[in-house]
């Protein structure tokens, strides 16, 4: 456990010092939160969400958020990879497991405070806080979130030998694990093709989680989400530390 | 019980035998050092014996320890400097010091103080909670070194310790490594291509080439093993000079154009000898010249080739070759 918290320990450290870092990935959510929640706030109506179309999408930006900090905090073993950091942790008599774990711990804090971050601006344009109980549960979805997609890094820095796959794997996996999940549109209202692809995205429930913790409704009832969000995150860390463990350097 | 023992060590990539069945004995509290140009295999060597390689067949001990079956016993046992950095920049100095030896289970007070017992030792002391980003090459090294130190490993892995540093840093280190070695009774294992570093640091030296041994010694043996001194003369006549010298302790006369060289075992000695004959003989000596061989004659002795050669033909490649691939 103990080594699972000194990797744990040097993530988050990473992550308080980088200012640039905290600041800079605030940025695309804050910007999709303000321009989608003002700009369509007035001519979206939500059947059954009487908060309007900015309380709809703010758990989604959220979910946003942890997702792209979290697919960025595990693909940054490639760094960890190419600085030689990595040796230095693969040399020393720990098991690659706890090593993983806890790099997958470390990553899914960092992007809960990233979300808790975005929360406390939408508090300010008008995200009405729930209740402390409401409060926890997102939290707890972010979590999930925050591990699945962490591990997902992982599994997929330990393929890749440098960075330049980043991109590819940015604009034809996470965009569209971001755009299909219901974070911008509710799910009833979708033509019968898409639903499904919907339905298939992890994040998804992520989202309906957290919607369900923030306002209190939600389309998918919120422990079909939590067993799904929950199942994923496991998955996702069993294939992680499978691949992981065959990194090479 | 040997520090590292080495048998029929191999190991190859895609069909590419980079160690080709090495074996060794290093003993306790020795420094051993691993020379050759770049690519020879000593960092693959280095790479299998810190378990960081599984070698494709053979078998070799460290500490007592097989280096595949007892992976994490051989882990504990020793401390490695990587040939390329492998710290954390965006952590102080002192905190990549704390994660190591978290990692290695170092309890909190004992780890605190030799933390600060290392620094001291390596003289960053003063400058531990700077980033490590704000370090030189020679401070970082010297930090790595006492990280790899920190928890207390019987050997200790040094590949090419002092690269890219100049030559100041340089010998700082190299003191500091003799005198690591003399007082902690730590083994030592270096590699290098820096000849006049393992000619100054090692107790015995392996020189590798192409993934063999070629050579293996004590730097003096491996010296002498060549046939003595190099004196070279120049004369406006060297053929007579090659005619005159016949004696038994005379080991290979080379001859050529306007000068010859000559090996011989104690040169200092027969040297008076032989001008006084050259001399009486009428012949003359422009100039004389008397040369300790160094391992550089060795390597050549051996391969056919100087390192020099080697490294220019290889290292400039090589070192693209390395760079972009970790870009």
């Amino acid at each position: 456990m103990d080594i699972v918290y000194t990797i744990w320990l040097r993530n988050v450290k990473r992550y308080l010092r980088s200012k640039s870092r905290i600041v800079g990935s605030l940025g695309m959510p804050l910007f999709f939160m303000l321009v989608l929640g003002f700009g369509l706030n007035s001519v979206v109506r939500i059947p059954g969400m009487e908060d309007g179309y900015m309380n709809f999408i703010i758990p989604g930006i959220v979910a946003m958020s942890v997702l792209f900090t979290s697919v960025f905090s595990g693909i940054q073993i490639i760094w960890d990879k190419q600085f030689g950091f990595l040796k230095e942790t693969l040399v020393a008599p720990v098991s690659r497991l706890e090593i993983m774990i806890g790099q997958t711990l470390g990553g899914a804090t960092t992007a809960v405070i990233q979300g808790l971050i975005l929360m406390v601006f939408a508090l300010f344009i008008g995200l009405e806080p729930a209740g402390i109980a409401g409060f926890l549960i997102a939290v707890g979805f972010m979590a999930l979130i925050g591990v699945t997609f962490t591990a997902f890094g992982i599994a997929i820095a330990s393929r890749m030998e440098d960075m330049h796959g980043f991109q590819l794997i940015m604009n034809f996996v996470i965009f569209p694990i971001f755009g299909l999940s219901g974070a911008l549109f509710p799910i009833d209202s979708l033509p019968a093709w898409l639903r499904p692809l919907t339905l298939a995205d992890p994040l998804t429930y992520g989202v309906e989680g957290i919607r369900y913790g923030l306002s209190g409704t939600a389309q998918i009832h919120p422990l079909v989400s939590l067993a799904v969000m929950a199942g994923c995150a496991v998955l996702m860390t069993v294939v992680g530390a499978y691949l992981f463990r065959k990194i090479s350097i | 019980m040997p520090a590292i023992h080495a048998n029929n060590l191999t190991k190859s990539f895609d069909g590419f035998v980079a160690v080709d069945g090495i074996s060794f004995t290093i003993e306790s509290g020795e420094i051993f050092g691993l020379l050759g140009p770049n690519g020879a295999g000593k960092t693959t060597t280095i790479s299998m014996l810190s378990t960081m390689l599984k070698p494709t067949s053979g078998t070799a001990t460290v500490n007592g320890h097989d280096i595949v079956t007892k992976e994490d016993d051989v882990r504990k046992s020793i401390g490695i400097v990587f040939q390329d950095q492998s710290l954390d920049e965006e952590l102080t100095a002192y905190e990549n010091m704390d994660f190591h030896g978290r990692l290695y289970r170092i309890a909190g007070e004992v780890r605190r103080q030799r933390i600060s017992e290392l620094l001291t030792l390596v003289g960053l002391d003063d400058r531990k909670d700077d980033l490590v980003k704000t370090y030189s090459g020679g401070m970082r090294r010297r930090l790595e070194i006492a990280r790899g130190l920190l928890h207390e490993p019987k050997v200790l892995f040094l590949d090419e310790p002092t690269l890219g540093l100049d030559p100041q840093t340089r010998n700082h280190l190299w003191d500091y490594i003799a005198r690591l070695n003399d007082e902690k009774g730590i083994t030592i294992i270096l590699t290098t291509h820096y000849m006049e570093e393992a000619d100054r640091l090692c107790d015995r030296v392996a020189i590798i080439d192409r993934g063999t041994i070629i050579a293996l010694g004590t730097t003096e043996n491996l010296k002498a093993s060549i046939g003595g001194d190099v004196v070279t003369i120049a004369s406006p006549d060297p053929g007579a000079i090659a005619g005159l010298l016949t004696a038994p302790w005379v080991s290979g006369i080379e001859r050529h154009d306007g000068s010859v060289t000559i090996r011989m075992q104690d040169a200092d000695r027969h040297i008076p000898g032989i001008v006084t004959d050259l001399h009486r003989s009428g012949i003359g000596i422009t100039s004389l010249s008397v040369r300790k061989p160094t391992l550089e004659d060795v390597f050549l002795h051996y391969t056919g080739r100087t390192i020099r050669d080697e490294e220019a033909s290889g290292k400039e490649a090589m070192r693209m070759f390395h760079r972009a691939g970790r870009r």
